[in-house]
């Protein structure tokens, strides 16, 4: 929990300062907006956040969730009724790809970051592939509630993000997080306690691919179907993770950090939007906090240790 | 040539070394005897510049010379030849030997140059089984080891160290090593020989010094020693250390029975452990100590033989059937350096699904103090670390725990809490299975000794045993 | 082997084919190849093309001259343990670099040369400090100094700009006999690499570095030089491929390097090449035939009319099958 606090605090300052210039954004609507916004990124992160700390990389999101829209608007193409069962589709599907990626790099032992490489390049061109190359089809009213419509004042991507939150907190707690970290921190040690390694990172990409196919859930109803959607957001992700604090390589760092790191990244977009810098430079200032605070990060480590030693 | 002149160190306030003198001449094999922590791999240590000595000096030729770093002391002629190589096993073995020192001619590496230097190396120590030219990968242990000393003779090393060179070679491999030592030797080249194998020592060395708890006991000639003499002077000390009692009563039950157990490393093990005792396992490194303790376990599982409970075949059936390990590498293999105490300590129920005892309790059971379960494991000594490892295998309440090398790294008050424990759970039915290769601890703590020798049970002694007894089963042959 | 000893040193030519044939990694690439190779001269057989035709075999190396390139480079700092994912948007940011310096005219030639690779030195100088001085893991920083120049792209640039003038598109377009220009680039990057590795300490301790920094540095290798450097010259190849695609294109494009999908394709192309992700062996042998792999398979598919979702699709089916054939031949050995 002290390693998380940091980006907490950077959250809540940024906060501040974008209800600096715009006095309306900690109101209800607005702020309840920007969750909203940011609720695809905060859950995707939070399934990235579960292969990172089991040690491994999970590039195949992006593309997953742009397979998983594209998939959802070709099947269920305007009609009401295919709604939900497309949707129960798009969460097996999210699964099965996790479980590949899994299978993949824990039994044949292909390094997480070509396996999911790999998925990315067949995800992306299998999806085009059935549809003959762009997009067709189109989502039902009820399936784009999901991601725009509200319950009452609150919207539904706000309630599942809720919900995602919850699970993740409560899954990181449960025996399932803590063997999690514990292959990621030391996985011989692990594994010689009786942790099943290979079950447990398997799980984790099964995650990752679940909160893939709730973000593109999220996302096809807040921003419709395109070829783009799912565009980059893989390393977003990751950033977004590594911001929160949770080191690559696996061992450290909370899901709630790595949550608070994708709403960082989300009101640093914000922010910088306010302050009319342009959103061309945006990426120029999210690489550059990226590896200041990575850097910052590295660098306390070691101290923190040699204090310790003394 | 060398001399090293009252050297002491101190690792964390504990004093390891203090006011120890060597001396070695040119063309000698110098051995260097003594204990688990009589304090030998540091005083090689601080030969080879990897750790600074906080006082004494050292001499090379009547210079006095100081390193900083390793490089330094290559440099100065010292090569170290550690227990684990370095070298890059996917080069080939000349790029190994001149790595870091290239030749170069008109902006290239002169592979010609190096491959020949290299070749001539190779030649001058007799080895004719590969080139220069052959990827170190594909080399045995005992090869390696040629390639290390190439690599030291081309640094026209006037020292080298050599620190337990044979443990990884099998039998036929030593005669070879011990050639090579003797080329060495015919070229001057002064050789500081530690090891734990006496018989190696009288085969090879001119003289010896003998270490014990950081000091020098003496330096003699070979020849005025035997075996017993020497152990005598590694050992002779005041049992003042204190153990706690045996059991009084005979043992209980059979908990775990083996009969002809095997691997690729283990051979024809029968071994049975009973409630309330103590097994101690004793042996020279790699005489498949480590090996039995995870065959047992179910790590590297047995392949073939009889087993009751039932052979485990990997690490989940070994916890099933109620066994525990105690890992002999703490940091590679028994913690979780990241995390904090509760989580190291929960790790096996959590792992295994078991109903959880409470942290408090488990950690009040192991005598953890402070017990503060919130604390991150790796901003703890060696030996609390040591004592939530065992916490770990004591929320599941196995019936069996095997202990490899369980007071490693281990400071003296944690060490006689861990034996207290170890005491303790065998009171309480379990079975306890001990390796160390610190003799007074295993004849101080087991109610029987098995000796272990290339794998095979050598054989069986009780309680009480001198160590001459246990050293000469284990280093026969 | 008494007899080979003495009869040292081994003439040069001995040693360059043993050399090649000692880099083991890169052996499967080549099978691999060779069979793809006989397999595409079937499918042209059979739909009426000649496989092996001047033209197929120009048109395959034209196509991977820019990828090849940037995968040399990507292939030495995998070799020495990091990784370079800046390259894609580098390419952008030194092709109008390239452009707008030269703007049409002879005369800017040399100064837009001598600028776009003194701009990519430049970039890979900062991955390697941050690598090295800051300790960001380099998927990290290489990442966020991609975000840093995508950000200076799209501040500046909505589509192509400048232009090269006529003599320069003789690099991207003209052929010396039957080899293209842009293959001949590839190839003298590529043997200047071969050269680097094999020949040259920096070589030798790219690999120290990349195999275990720990034995390198106690022999006395400086590793961060060692890596930074790897970082300098990676970052100039995306550089020379970014000058090719200026050629081709006859201006700059803010998006020509992203659009290739230079950055994840050439590490693509490395580890296809046998060369290991966690670094220390492999070589640049393997990565031109990962590359000459992907581009083989290109041209089959083109002679297929298949189209270019299912070419991804079978790459990515590719790359995860040969990485898994790569972990199990190292497990079993």
């Amino acid at each position: 929990m002290r390693r998380a606090l940091p980006i907490f605090v950077v959250l809540a300052g940024l906060l501040v300062a974008i209800a600096i210039v715009n006095p309306y954004f900690l109101e209800p609507p607005a702020f309840l907006a920007f969750v909203k916004r940011a609720a695809p990124l905060v859950i995707l992160a939070a399934g990235q956040y579960f292969v990172i700390v089991s040690g491994e990389f999970d590039l195949s999101v992006g593309s997953l969730v742009t397979a998983e829209v594209v998939i959802a608007a070709r099947l269920i193409d305007g009609s009401a009724e295919a709604t939900w069962p497309v949707l129960a589709l798009m969460i097996a599907f999210g699964l099965i790809v996790g479980l590949v990626n899994g299978i993949v790099t824990t039994l044949l032992r292909v390094p997480s970051f070509i396996t999911t490489l790999g998925m990315l390049l067949i995800l992306s061109g299998a999806v085009f592939l059935w549809t003959g190359g762009s997009p067709r089809g189109a989502l039902s009213e009820q399936f784009r509630q999901l991601g725009r419509g509200s319950l009452g004042p609150v919207p539904w991507s706000v309630l599942i993000l809720a919900a995602v939150a919850a699970a993740a907190v409560c899954a990181m707690r449960a025996g399932f997080g803590h063997t999690l970290v514990a292959a990621g921190d030391n996985d011989r040690a692990a594994a010689l306690s009786g942790v099943r390694v290979a079950r447990v990172r398997t799980v984790a990409f099964m995650i990752s691919g679940l909160s893939a196919a709730v973000a593109a859930i999220l996302l096809g109803g807040f921003a419709g179907v395109s070829a783009q959607v799912g565009k980059g957001l893989e390393f977003q992700a990751i950033t977004a993770v590594v911001l929160g604090g949770v080191a690559l390589g696996g061992g450290r760092g909370s899901v709630a950090a790595a949550m608070a790191g994708a709403f960082t990244l989300e009101a640093l977009f914000t922010l910088l939007n306010l302050y009319g810098i342009s959103g061309a430079l945006e990426p120029a200032v999210q690489g550059v906090i990226i590896i200041a605070a990575v850097a910052l990060g590295a660098v306390r480590f070691p101290r923190a240790r040699a204090a310790a030693a003394s | 040539m060398l001399r090293m002149t009252g050297i002491g160190k101190s690792f964390l306030g504990v004093r390891v070394l203090g006011g120890v003198d060597l001396e070695v001449s040119a063309g000698e094999v110098h051995a260097v005897v003594g204990e688990n922590g009589a304090g030998k791999s540091t005083l090689m240590k601080i030969l080879a510049g990897v750790h600074a000595p906080d006082e004494g000096t050292i001499e090379i030729d009547g210079r006095s010379v100081t390193f900083g770093h390793p490089v330094e002391a290559q440099r100065a002629g010292v090569a170290i030849i550690y227990q684990e190589l370095t070298l890059l096993p996917e080069r080939t073995v000349a790029e190994n030997v001149f790595l870091g020192r290239e030749p170069v001619r008109r902006g290239m590496v002169d592979r010609a140059a190096m491959e020949s230097a290299t070749g001539e190396l190779l030649k001058s120590l007799g080895e004719e089984s590969f080139g220069p030219r052959d990827l170190v990968r594909r080399l045995s242990v005992a090869r390696q080891q040629v390639v290390e000393i190439a690599k030291a003779l081309s640094l026209n090393a006037r020292i080298v160290v050599m620190d337990e060179p044979t443990a990884p070679l099998a039998d036929h491999e030593v005669e070879l090593l011990y050639t090579l030592v003797r080329r060495l030797t015919a070229r001057g080249i002064a050789v500081l020989y530690v090891s734990h194998r006496l018989r190696e020592i009288f085969d090879l060395a001119d003289r010896i010094t003998v270490l014990k708890d950081g000091a020098r006991v003496t330096t003699a000639e070979a020849s005025s020693l035997d075996t017993a003499a020497l152990v005598r002077l590694m050992v002779g000390r005041e049992l003042d250390s204190y153990y706690p009692p045996r059991a009084a009563g005979p043992p209980g039950e059979v908990i775990l029975s083996v009969r002809g157990g095997g691997n690729t490393r283990l051979h024809g093990i029968d071994l049975d452990l009973r409630a309330g005792e103590i097994v101690g396992v004793a042996g020279l490194q790699g005489s498949g100590r480590t090996e039995l303790a995870k065959a047992l376990f179910g790590a590297e599982p047995f392949t073939t033989g009889e087993m009751t409970p039932r052979r485990p075949r990997s690490v989940r059936e070994g916890i099933a059937a109620g066994i525990g390990l105690v890992t002999e590498d703490r940091k590679a293999e028994g913690i979780l350096p990241n995390q904090r105490v509760r989580d190291n300590a929960l790790l096996v129920a959590r792992a295994t699904g078991a109903p959880r005892n409470g942290i408090e309790r488990l950690l009040e059971r192991v005598r953890l103090s402070p017990p503060r379960p919130a604390q991150e494991i790796r901003l703890l000594s060696g030996g609390n670390q040591q004592k939530v490892v065992l916490a770990k295998w004591m929320s599941v309440a196995p019936r069996v725990l095997l202990f490899d090398e369980p007071t490693r790294g281990v400071d003296v008050g944690a060490k006689a809490a861990i034996h207290d424990l170890m005491r303790e759970l065998a009171r309480d039915g379990m079975a306890v299975l001990m390796i160390s290769s610190e003799l007074p601890e295993l004849i101080g703590m087991s109610d029987r000794i098995v000796v272990l020798r290339e794998g095979r049970v050598a054989g069986e002694l009780p309680a009480g045993s001198s160590e001459e007894a246990v050293m000469r089963l284990a280093a026969a042959s | 082997m008494t007899q080979q000893l003495k009869l040292r040193p081994v003439p040069a030519g001995g040693s360059l084919i043993r050399r090649l044939s000692a880099d083991r990694p890169a052996r499967p690439v080549y099978v691999a190849l060779a069979l793809l190779v006989v397999l595409g001269w079937l499918v042209f057989a059979l739909d009426g093309g000649a496989f092996l035709s001047q033209e197929n075999i120009v048109g395959i190396q034209q196509r991977s001259a820019a990828l090849g390139i940037v995968a040399v480079g990507q292939t030495l700092v995998i070799l020495a343990g990091s990784l370079d994912l800046s390259v894609a948007y580098l390419i952008s940011l030194t092709s109008l670099v390239t452009a707008e310096i030269m703007a049409g005219s002879d005369t800017g030639v040399p100064v837009a040369v001598a600028a776009a690779l003194a701009v990519s030195a430049l970039t890979g100088l900062v991955n390697g400090l941050i690598v090295t001085r800051l300790r960001v893991h380099a998927f990290i920083a290489t990442l966020g100094v991609a975000l840093v120049i995508r950000g200076a792209l799209d501040a500046r640039y909505d589509g192509p700009a400048g232009s090269v003038p006529e003599s320069f598109q003789h690099l991207g377009y003209d052929r010396i006999g039957p080899l293209p220009v842009s293959a001949l680039l590839w190839a003298a990057v590529a043997a200047g690499a071969w050269l680097l590795l094999s020949r040259t300490r920096l070589g030798y301790r790219i690999y120290a570095v990349g195999g275990d920094t720990e034995v390198a540095r106690l022999s006395g290798v400086r590793t961060e030089r060692v890596v930074v450097a790897a970082h300098v010259l990676c970052s100039v190849c995306a550089g020379i491929a970014g000058l090719l695609l200026a050629s081709r294109l006859g201006a700059g494009a803010p998006t020509v390097g992203t659009d290739g999908g230079y950055d994840l394709e050439s590490i693509a192309a490395v580890v296809l090449g046998g060369t290991a992700l966690a670094g220390g062996r492999g070589g640049v042998a393997g990565t031109v035939g990962g590359v000459l792999l992907l581009a083989v398979l290109d041209s089959i598919f083109n002679q297929l009319e298949v189209n270019s979702f299912a070419k991804d699709v079978v790459r990515g089916v590719i790359l995860v099958a040969a990485l898994a054939i790569y972990a199990r031949r190292r497990r079993t050995r």
